[in-house]
C-alpha cells in the first residue's frame, strides 16, 4: 500500500511534465490539423535553455535558488517559444494549403535540424545539474521499513502544472484570444470571414504550446538532472501518446493522458520491469483505441451538417 | 448618381487552372439589396467569396468605399466593415450562440457589444431563448438566423447573404426574407444577396443579375428581370 502510494505520487510528478508536452501537440492539432512532430526537441531545447541560463544566472552571481529558479523559467519560455514560433513560420507556413502530407514531413525534418543544431552548439555528451531543489516530506510513516515521501522538486512540478493549466484553461475559455483560438480550431476560413487574423493566431499557438513545454522541459532538468539533444524524441512520443490516449484535439484529454502515461509507466517500473515500461505505455495506447477510437476525451469526427 | 459602395469591374478568379469567375462586372449601390441568381455551379458563391480575399481576384479590381480591396488579405477587407454570412452558415459547432455573436463582434473595434447585441435579438428573439446552448444543436433555420445576427454584430456597411433560404422551411424562409426587408428599409442596410430561391429574391432585390457559367448574363431591376422570358422559363417556372 505505502509502495503503490509512493509509486502514485512519482507517477503523477512524471505525468505532469508529460500532459504539458501533450498539450502543445493537441493544440496544434486542433488548430491546424497536423502533429507538430518537431515539438519533443522544442521541448528538449527548453531544456538546454533552462540549463544555459541557470549557468549564466550564476555566473554573475545570482545565486538565490528562488530568484534563479523564476528567472530561469521566464528566460526559458520566452527564448523557447520563440524557437516554436519560428519553426511554424520557417517550416510549417509556407506550406499551408499544400496537401496534408507536406507539413507533417516537414516537421520530421524540423526535429532532425532542431536536434542536429544542438549537438552541433552543445555537443552530444550529456548535460547534469546538480539537484536546486532538495528536501523531502515524509506524508505516512506506519513503522515499517516503508516511508511515503513527497520531494519539494515533485510538490513544484505538480503545483506549476496546476497553475498553468488553470492559466491556460483560463485564456482559452474567457479570453477574446481563446475565443479565436477556438473559432480557428472550429472553422478556420470562418474565422478569417469574421477579421480573425488566422496567421497571427496559429503563430500565437505555436508560441504558447513552446512555452509550456519549456516549462516542462525545465521542470524536466530540475526533476532527473540529466539532459542531452536526444531526449526530445522519447519525450515527444510518450506526450504524443499521451495526446492520443485523451482524444486529440482536447485540452483536458491531453492533460489526462499525460497523467495516465506517467502512471502507467511508474506502475509499471515498480510492479514488473524497467526495460518494459514504454512497452505498456504504448499497449495501453493500443487497447485504449481499439475501444475509444477517438481516446478518452475526443469527439467523434461526424458533425457539420 | 452616387459612388457605389462596391464595384466589381473585370474581374476573374480561379480554383487551380479552372476558371469561376470570368471577367464579372457588378456595382452596388448604398442602401441598396443586389441579388445575383443563378444556377449551381455558377459561380455566385466564388463570387462572395472573392469580394473576401479567398480566393482572391486574378484578374481585375474590387473597389469598396473607394479603396483597392483586390488584393487585400480575408481578415483585413472584413475589417473594413463588410460581413459575410456564408454559403452553409458555418456556425462554430461547440461555441454557444453568445459566443458565436461575440465572435461576430471581433472586428467591431469600440462598438458597443451590448446594444448590438439587443439589436440581433431584437430581429431574431430565438437566439436569445437560445444564448447558452451550443450553436451546434441548433435547427437549421435557427442556425440561419444566427448566421446573419453574427454578421450583423459587426455593424456592417455591406452584407453579404449567401443562400440564406438553403434547406430551409417556407415559414421559415419568410421569416428570414422579411428580416433582410426590414434591415434594408429601416437601417439601410447595404445588402448583397446570393440566392437559387429565385423568385423570392427577385422580388425583394432593387436590382439583380444573373450569372451564367462565371459570366453575368443579364442584369436589370427584380421587376425587369422576374418578367423577362428567359428569366421565368430558366429559374422560375417548374413548382415555384
Amino acid at each position: 500500500m505505502e509502495y503503490f502510494l509512493q509509486q502514485s505520487i512519482n507517477g503523477l510528478a512524471l505525468g505532469s511534465i508529460y500532459g504539458l508536452v501533450a498539450i502543445g501537440y493537441t493544440m496544434v492539432y486542433g488548430i491546424i490539423g497536423m502533429i507538430n512532430f518537431a515539438h519533443g526537441d522544442i521541448f528538449m531545447v527548453g531544456t538546454f535553455i533552462a540549463l544555459i541560463a541557470f549557468l549564466i544566472l550564476v555566473a554573475i552571481g545570482i545565486t538565490a535558488i528562488p530568484l534563479a529558479l523564476f528567472l530561469m523559467l521566464l528566460i526559458a519560455m520566452l527564448l523557447t517559444s520563440l524557437y516554436g514560433w519560428a519553426v511554424e513560420r520557417i517550416a510549417y507556413r509556407p506550406l499551408r494549403g499544400s496537401f496534408r502530407l507536406a507539413p507533417l514531413i516537414s516537421a520530421i525534418g524540423m526535429s532532425i535540424v532542431l536536434q542536429n543544431y544542438v549537438q552541433l552548439a552543445q555537443g552530444a555528451r550529456v548535460k547534469t545539474l546538480q539537484p536546486l531543489i532538495t528536501g523531502t516530506h515524509t506524508v505516512l510513516d506506519l513503522g515499517n521499513r516503508f516511508v511515503v515521501q513527497v520531494s519539494n522538486i515533485q510538490i513544484l512540478i505538480v503545483l506549476t502544472t496546476l497553475a498553468l493549466m488553470t492559466g491556460f484553461t483560463w485564456i482559452i475559455s474567457s479570453t477574446s484570444l481563446g475565443r479565436d483560438m477556438r473559432a480557428c480550431e472550429q472553422d478556420l476560413k470562418m474565422a478569417a470571414l469574421l477579421g480573425v487574423d488566422t496567421n497571427r493566431t496559429i503563430s500565437l499557438t505555436f508560441l504558447i504550446g513552446a512555452a509550456l513545454a519549456s516549462v516542462a522541459g525545465m521542470m524536466y532538468l530540475l526533476y532527473y538532472g540529466v539532459i542531452d539533444f536526444h531526449i526530445g524524441f522519447v519525450a515527444g512520443v510518450k506526450a504524443f501518446t499521451a495526446a492520443v490516449l485523451g482524444g486529440i484535439g482536447s485540452l483536458p484529454g491531453a492533460m489526462l493522458g499525460g497523467l495516465l502515461i506517467g502512471l502507467i509507466e511508474t506502475y509499471w517500473s515498480a510492479y514488473f520491469s524497467v526495460q518494459y515500461k514504454d512497452v505498456a505505455a504504448f499497449s495501453i495506447l493500443i487497447v485504449v483505441l481499439i475501444f475509444m477510437p477517438t481516446g478518452i476525451l475526443g469527439r467523434p469526427e461526424v458533425e457539420k451538417v | 448618381m452616387s459612388e457605389p459602395l462596391l464595384s466589381i469591374k473585370g474581374v476573374s478568379a480561379f480554383y487551380g487552372s479552372i476558371a469561376a469567375l470570368k471577367g464579372i462586372d457588378v456595382e452596388v449601390m448604398p442602401g441598396e439589396i443586389v441579388t445575383i441568381i443563378g444556377a449551381n455551379g455558377a459561380g455566385k458563391s466564388t463570387l462572395m467569396m472573392t469580394i473576401c480575399g479567398n480566393p482572391q481576384a486574378r484578374e481585375g479590381s474590387i473597389v469598396f468605399e473607394g479603396r483597392d480591396i483586390t488584393q487585400l488579405p480575408t481578415h483585413e477587407i472584413m475589417r473594413m466593415k463588410i460581413a459575410q454570412s456564408p454559403e452553409g452558415r458555418r456556425i462554430f459547432p461547440r461555441m454557444t450562440v453568445y459566443e458565436n455573436l461575440q465572435m461576430g463582434a471581433a472586428t467591431a473595434e469600440g462598438g458597443d457589444f451590448r446594444s448590438e447585441l439587443a439589436r440581433v435579438y431584437s430581429l431574431f428573439p430565438i437566439l436569445e431563448k437560445r444564448s447558452s446552448q451550443r450553436g451546434g444543436t441548433l435547427s437549421g433555420g435557427e442556425q440561419q438566423m444566427l448566421a446573419i445576427g453574427r454578421a450583423l454584430m459587426s455593424r456592417p456597411r455591406l452584407l453579404l447573404l449567401d443562400e440564406p433560404s438553403l434547406g430551409l422551411a417556407p415559414l421559415i424562409v419568410r421569416q428570414i426574407f422579411s428580416a433582410i426587408r426590414d434591415l434594408n428599409q429601416r437601417e439601410k442596410l447595404t445588402i448583397f444577396l446570393v440566392e437559387q430561391n429565385a423568385f423570392h429574391a427577385l422580388k425583394l432585390a432593387h436590382r439583380g443579375y444573373v450569372m451564367v457559367n462565371g459570366r453575368i448574363a443579364l442584369q436589370g431591376t427584380g421587376r425587369e428581370l422576374l418578367e423577362r422570358p428567359e428569366v421565368r422559363s430558366a429559374y422560375l417556372e417548374g413548382g415555384r
